[in-house]
């Protein structure tokens, strides 16, 4: 079985998030980078399982430049074989997608993961458009996959339950929590992760559909008003009047 | 041809030498220069203790032993345990600045890190610098991967420091096929669950000699744990052993030569705490510094008060000190053992013989970092103010726990007896020449003093003529003790101490100063500028100190005129160019609040 995982570099969770070139740009000095937590944690563990339980080869892909590498190598000590980073930048979810489908669809995958959301920009469309550029089935929100051969049944979480899905053949899942549980690479792993192959390729000719025009902090929270414990009518009146919650 | 050049141009300072030759910020090894490898191995340790360890650190302070277990055998699995022994044996082989790193993480995770710091060191080292072959091959694998857990069992109700004088008999069988132990043992770091000691005995009465005993042998019984201050997840138990039968072939070494894997495997287990305490200093910082920015009093955050500004910073600085100390010295045992390895000696005998090289050091390092970590809980506690008494709050736990770094591994006190001693000893011994510089420094006292620090131009370059000077001052004072007393120097434990001060000083204030340079010339001076500041501030201390220990030194063994020429001439060689070391410490300690985290 081949196993492709999608991973996204984003900032770690305490980083300091200021924008600059007009509130158009993240700033990106000084800034620790990790795997997004939902790639690491479920997409590749998960993809590490399968392929420690029936065979196969696990390759990771990432879309970005050479400083990506680093993340990339996090990946293959946690235990994938091989990586492939498509040099551009990763400009919107689409650009990305096609630069993906244009590798997966070379290569053909039998399965292909994906983390439920980026923590950077929210996004969560790629596994989708992808699906939709390879014409397979896609599985969002997976908490929870078992193999059967080319066989999968699949438990997604949804409003109040459960729904259990069973799809055949070559597929894309997003993973969520449940799929599997984080693992720290062991110090063989990291030693391995300098002498496994990361195919470096250029992108193929597709432009972003979107451009982000800006972006805006979270207003800065205003203080704490305090009032009287037996003032209950200044409460009521700033909760309807200030808060606007009643 | 480059190549040779450039090994040529790296001819790294020996052991003890700092004292009389100056070092070049080039050759100096700093964090700075850690490669992308140390670097995930270093985040994998974080990842570990902040994942798997810091989420039950209060049930492991609680005694849950079993926990502890676990645990050990999860950094086994990772690697941690045989991280520095060879692939041979089952280690990762990984050089020893690699392993300061590993160090540095495992030092910020309270009992649990007692816990891996004794098996691996005092614990592990004694077989894989002392065990024959079949030994090695036997125990070291399963010590690699945390299989085997293991305990070092030196220390008797009866012998503490003075561990040579232990009690503990053992005696060979008539058909010479076991010995037989009898003997008590405490404070046994990790003794309740480990499976084999390494136990330190008398044969023939007199012949101090290690052995490998299994802890399933009959006749071994343990005490209580411990109710000790701080450690309280570590389990401290005595050791008993009322006629254990141990196989010949246990024997560690050479029966009378046990001291020498008692001590040898110290320079190793001091230069680690200091990595250890380092890491637990950076954390201690950060956990300061959050408080500091979350909590108020007359509507702002206690942070942007000088007073607690001023804590920061000299938690920052200090730690950062003890960091730069850390990685130089690292840096200089591992090239040298890379050095030896070169000239056909395998890694582990090139650790030991790098590790004894720079003992004098080691012996510094140990102090330092343990007493910078003791300043930073301590300050900790008092930022955080009543809450830093409160059990409900990591502050006061990281105060108990730190205060045993001061006492194991040689007290302080040993250690600093011992930095003098050694190189008094080099000194006598002719391998290192201090009579000489200590001659010319008489000699230039007595000549007409240059005024300002001429010749000085570079980036703290008169900061580190100023270094150059306050050595002076100690080959002046230690100079003088020694010709006075001779050998009975070692009695005067309290001019030592004085000496130990001012060289520990001076020894991190140097280290500082070298980084902060390396700094400069690789990233540029205004990336350097802050690290000026640390370096500036801290060497305004160490004149300070060094002039004071000094003077309390000369006034104990001088007199009249002696006295008086001396103390002038220490406070020629201490005298500090003015600095406005508050207006530093509050860039420092900006930086840190900023960044609400030590991040230096």
């Amino acid at each position: 079985m081949k196993y492709l995982v999608c991973i996204s570099k984003v900032p770690d969770t305490t980083t300091k998030i200021e924008f600059t070139d007009n509130n158009s740009k993240f700033n990106e000095s000084n800034v620790q980078w990790i795997i997004n937590p939902t790639d690491e944690w479920y997409a590749l563990v998960r993809a590490i399982e399968l392929k420690e339980a029936n065979g196969g080869t696990v390759t990771v892909i990432n879309v970005g430049g050479a400083e990506n590498d680093q993340v990339i190598r996090k990946a293959l000590a946690i235990g994938a074989d091989n990586a492939v980073r498509v040099n551009a930048d990763p400009s919107d979810a689409y650009f990305v997608a096609s630069q993906i489908a244009a590798h997966a669809k070379a290569e053909g995958y039998d399965l292909i993961f994906t983390g439920k959301e980026t923590i950077n920009y929210n996004g969560f469309v790629v596994g989708g458009m992808l699906a939709e550029l390879l014409d397979m089935p896609y599985i969002s929100l997976a908490a929870k996959l078992t193999a059967n051969g080319d066989t999968y049944e699949v438990t997604r979480e949804i409003e109040g339950g459960e729904e259990v899905l069973e799809v055949s053949g070559a597929c894309v899942i997003s993973c969520q929590k449940g799929m599997a549980e984080q693992r720290i690479p062991n110090m063989r792993g990291i030693m391995s992760a300098r002498t496994k192959p990361l195919t470096v390729v250029e992108a193929s000719a597709e432009a972003p559909l979107t451009e982000v025009v800006s972006y805006t902090s979270p207003p800065a929270r205003s203080d704490v008003k305090l009032v009287d414990a037996d003032n209950v009518e200044e409460l009521v009146k700033l909760l309807h009047e200030e808060a606007k919650v009643i | 041809m480059e190549a040779t050049l450039a090994k040529e141009a790296k001819q790294n300072i020996k052991g003890g030498a700092f004292l009389i030759e100056s070092s070049d910020a080039a050759s100096v090894y700093t964090p700075e220069q850690q490669n992308e490898e140390q670097k995930m191995f270093q985040q994998m340790a974080r990842e570990f203790v902040q994942k798997e360890v810091h989420p039950h650190v209060i049930r492991i302070d609680k005694g849950d032993h079993d926990l502890v277990v676990d645990l050990l055998n999860k950094a086994g699995e990772l690697g941690i345990l045989g991280a520095s022994l060879p692939e041979e044996y089952g280690g990762m082989g990984v050089n020893f600045n690699t392993d300061s790193y590993l160090s540095e993480e495992i030092g910020q995770s309270n009992s649990f890190g007692v816990a891996v710091a004794a098996h691996t060191g005092i614990g592990t080292l004694p077989i894989l610098y002392y065990g024959t072959e079949e030994q090695k091959q036997k125990y070291l694998p399963g010590l690699a991967t945390g299989q085997l857990k293991a305990a070092y069992c030196l220390t008797e109700p009866g012998s503490g420091s003075d561990a040579l004088a232990a009690k503990t008999k053992a005696t060979l069988s008539e058909d010479g096929s076991h010995y037989v132990i009898e003997g008590q043992k405490m404070w046994i770091t990790n003794s309740g669950f480990a499976d084999i000691f390494i136990v330190f005995a008398q044969v023939d009465g007199d012949k101090f000699t290690g052995f490998i005993v299994p802890a399933e042998s009959e006749n071994i019984s343990l005490g209580a744990e411990e109710d000790k201050l701080g450690i309280k997840g570590s389990s401290t138990r005595q050791v008993f052993f009322q006629g254990v039968k141990v196989p010949a072939e246990n024997l560690l070494g050479e029966i009378g030569k046990g001291h020498k894997i008692a001590f040898n495997v110290l320079n190793i287990g001091r230069y680690k705490l200091c990595a250890m305490v380092t890491g637990g200093s950076k954390a201690v910082t950060t956990n300061a510094i959050k408080y500091a920015n979350e909590r108020e009093q007359f509507k702002t955050a206690i942070a942007n008060f000088g007073a607690i500004q001023h804590k920061l910073a000299n938690m920052g600085i200090r730690t950062w000190i003890s960091e730069s100390a850390t990685y130089r010295t690292s840096g200089l045992i591992n090239d040298r053992i890379e050095d030896l390895k070169e000239t056909g000696m395998s890694g582990w005998e090139a650790k030991l013989v790098a590790a004894e090289d720079y003992a004098v050091e080691c012996a510094i390092l140990k102090v330092l970092g343990s007493e910078v970590l003791d300043y930073c809980v301590d300050e900790n506690v008092q930022v955080h103010g009543g809450n830093g008494f409160s059990e409900e709050y990591p502050a006061a736990r990281a105060f108990r726990d730190a205060r045993i770094n001061r006492i194991f591994e040689g007290t302080n006190e040993i250690n600093r007896l011992l930095a003098v001693g050694m190189l008094l000893r080099k000194a006598m011994k002719n391998e290192l020449d201090l009579f000489t510089p200590a001659k010319a420094i008489q000699k230039e006292l007595t000549s007409v003093p240059s005024f300002g620090q001429n010749g000085t131009i570079g980036f703290l370059a008169s900061e580190m003529k100023a270094v150059e000077t306050a050595k002076k001052a100690i080959l002046l004072v230690a100079g003088a003790a020694a010709q006075k007393f001779m050998k009975d120097i070692d009695k005067e434990q309290e001019i030592m101490m004085f000496a130990a001060d001012m060289l520990i000083e001076v020894f991190a204030a140097e280290s500082g100063i070298l980084r902060a340079q390396r700094i400069a010339a690789d990233q540029g001076e205004e990336a350097a500028a802050l690290y000026a500041d640390i370096a500036k501030v801290y060497l305004n201390e160490t004149l300070e100190n060094v002039h004071s220990n000094g003077k309390e030194a000369v006034m104990a063994f001088a007199e009249g005129d002696e006295m008086k020429f001396m103390l002038m001439g220490l406070k020629r060689f201490t005298k500090a160019e003015p600095f406005n070391t508050v207006a530093a410490r509050r860039r420092i300690a900006k930086k840190l609040v900023d960044n609400n985290e030590y991040c230096l």
